[in-house]
């Protein structure tokens, strides 16, 4: 494990996110510790993905986004990727009719080739041994878990210093959710930082060093996963109690 | 037989012709939504090209290679030029660019050239027979034929043996996962139209081939039709840009050799009926293209 150090690994700061009228994240700011797992909690609409895309280059963001000293902003997602953030966006979007093999390929074909590529792809199939056995076949073919497996291990290819995570549970059956987030903490301990975007709060402040939460698009709510989980407000809004 | 077997064949080299054209019209399509009605005035660039290679007394096959060549850089110039600062326009406005382009083109092809066919001298073996047997088979569309199937193997392998390929047919499913891998949008646009541009090439030295000659005009029927063909086949589908191609080259040698003769000035409308049985039996194509999200 990677020794935390004092200084934020990444820091947002004054955030807004806007779609033409709509402005989808309002003066958000946050910090990520280097080697935690960080939950970023809200209702559909609040902003949690908008975050992401900002912080991916995939959405016009205005404010800071500094990540380990170096400003993100303006950058293009090709860029941002090289730097050590990865995206596992939401919904697994992995590109269905290539097989399992060539998505993995292409998640690390920008960042290292040939026998340096084949052990990466190697490594993620000992990490999700399922995958080995579906390598050939089209990633569409596979199940919800199966294709979020495999849309992680992606992700993990171009071998991220940061993974930001769009609802990896969402939609899956309760033993899979397990793996997810055993899978969540195992990473952390080989000291991948993690921003973890979810609905399922309890699961998630659980794991988490730091919880944020939004609300139309505004932070609400900060604190530790243990104070987040005992306030008022998470548990009236998403621990029905 | 002798009749059958050749109106086979040339059935088959003109759906490849079209197949060709229409992947190309496909493969761009497929990436970034764009129509391209620019890709005749490539293939009559890349007969322009060929006609000038071959009046500096360059081989019949370096002059067909100067073709392919120059309509691939021509189709990465206009994607670099024209189509690069229009990449977060609306659809119509990208269709309208590109006729922009077309027309342009098509100017300076007859203010430039000439506005009348200039004539390819082809070698004389070129339009000989070969004999099999009892049967009689023209060169030219059996090499027509060869050379369709070689460039549609060179791209079947192009896509599913290389990083660049395989991230051509994942930017038609997901153009923005795609860029979040690293994967640079810029290059990947860019080889797309290199491809299609190529297509209109090797599609124009098949072209001349069986003509003769090139004028200003020349790619326009031809594109036409392929765009026909990739609708039949499933626009933005590249397996359907094939089986459209050649299903509406088929079809339209077969109607121009067998219908009776009285019948016969309605050969389109006859071709056209059957497309548009086609989809209304299929609307979205023979085989249809996967529509995935687009940035």
């Amino acid at each position: 494990m990677i020794p935390m150090s004092s200084a934020p690994f990444l820091t947002v700061t004054d955030l807004s996110v806007r779609y033409g009228a709509v402005e989808a994240v309002h003066g958000l700011s946050l910090e990520v510790e280097r080697g935690s797992v960080t939950v970023l909690l809200g209702a559909n609409g609040a902003g949690k993905s908008s975050t992401l895309a900002a912080l991916t280059g995939l959405a016009p963001a205005k404010g800071g986004l500094h990540f380990d000293g170096l400003s993100l902003t303006g950058m293009m997602p090709e860029e941002i990727v090289r730097h050590g953030i990865a995206l596992c966006p939401e919904g697994r979007r992995v590109f269905p009719s290539l097989s399992v093999a060539d998505n993995l390929h292409l998640g690390g074909a920008a960042h290292v080739k040939g026998e340096v590529l084949a052990a990466r792809i190697e490594a993620e199939l000992d990490r999700f041994p399922i995958l080995r056995e579906r390598f050939h076949q089209r990633a569409g073919l596979l199940s919800g878990g199966e294709q979020q497996m495999l849309a992680i291990a992606r992700a993990l290819m171009s071998a991220p210093r940061l993974l930001l995570l769009d609802e990896p549970s969402l939609g899956l059956a309760p033993k899979v959710v397990d793996q997810v987030f055993d899978l969540v903490l195992s990473l952390r301990d080989q000291g991948i930082t993690i921003l973890l975007v979810e609905q399922n709060a309890e699961r998630a402040l659980d794991i988490a060093n730091r919880g944020y939460v939004l609300q139309s698009g505004r932070l609400v709510l900060s604190g530790s996963g243990a104070e987040l989980a005992g306030s008022d407000l998470i548990r009236q809004a998403y621990l029905a109690g | 037989m002798d009749v059958f077997l050749q109106q086979c064949l040339n059935a088959i080299s003109l759906g490849g012709i079209y197949a060709l054209l229409a992947l190309g019209l496909a493969v761009v399509f497929s990436i970034v939504s764009l129509i391209n009605f620019a890709h005749g005035e490539l293939m009559t660039l890349a007969g322009y090209a060929i006609y000038a290679a071959l009046l500096f007394a360059m081989p019949l096959p370096v002059a067909l290679c100067a073709g392919v060549i120059a309509a691939a850089l021509a189709a990465m110039a206009i994607e670099r030029v024209a189509f690069r600062p229009m990449r977060r326009a609306d659809a119509t406005s990208l269709l309208i660019t590109s006729f922009a382009v077309s027309v342009i083109l098509r100017v300076l092809f007859q203010n430039g050239i000439s506005a009348r066919p200039k004539p390819v001298a082809l070698p004389p073996e070129l339009s000989g027979v070969v004999t099999f047997g009892p049967v009689h088979l023209s060169v030219i569309a059996l090499a027509s034929i060869a050379i369709t199937i070689l460039s549609l193997a060179a791209l079947s392998l192009f896509l599913t043996r290389t990083t660049m390929g395989r991230a051509m047919r994942a930017a038609a499913e997901d153009f923005q996962v795609l860029r979040l891998m690293g994967i640079r949008a810029n290059r990947v646009i860019a080889v797309a139209f290199g491809i299609s541009g190529a297509l209109a090439g090797v599609s124009a030295a098949l072209w001349i081939a069986q003509r003769g000659s090139v004028d200003p005009l020349m790619g326009f029927v031809p594109v036409l039709k392929a765009f026909i063909a990739a609708v039949i086949g499933g626009l933005g589908s590249l397996p359907g840009a094939v089986a459209g191609g050649f299903a509406l080259g088929i079809a339209e040698v077969l109607f121009q050799a067998f219908l009776p003769p009285e019948a016969l000035p309605f050969r389109d409308a006859f071709v056209l009926s059957l497309v548009v049985a086609v989809l209304i039996w299929r609307p979205d194509g023979l085989i249809p293209a996967k529509t995935g999200r687009r940035s």
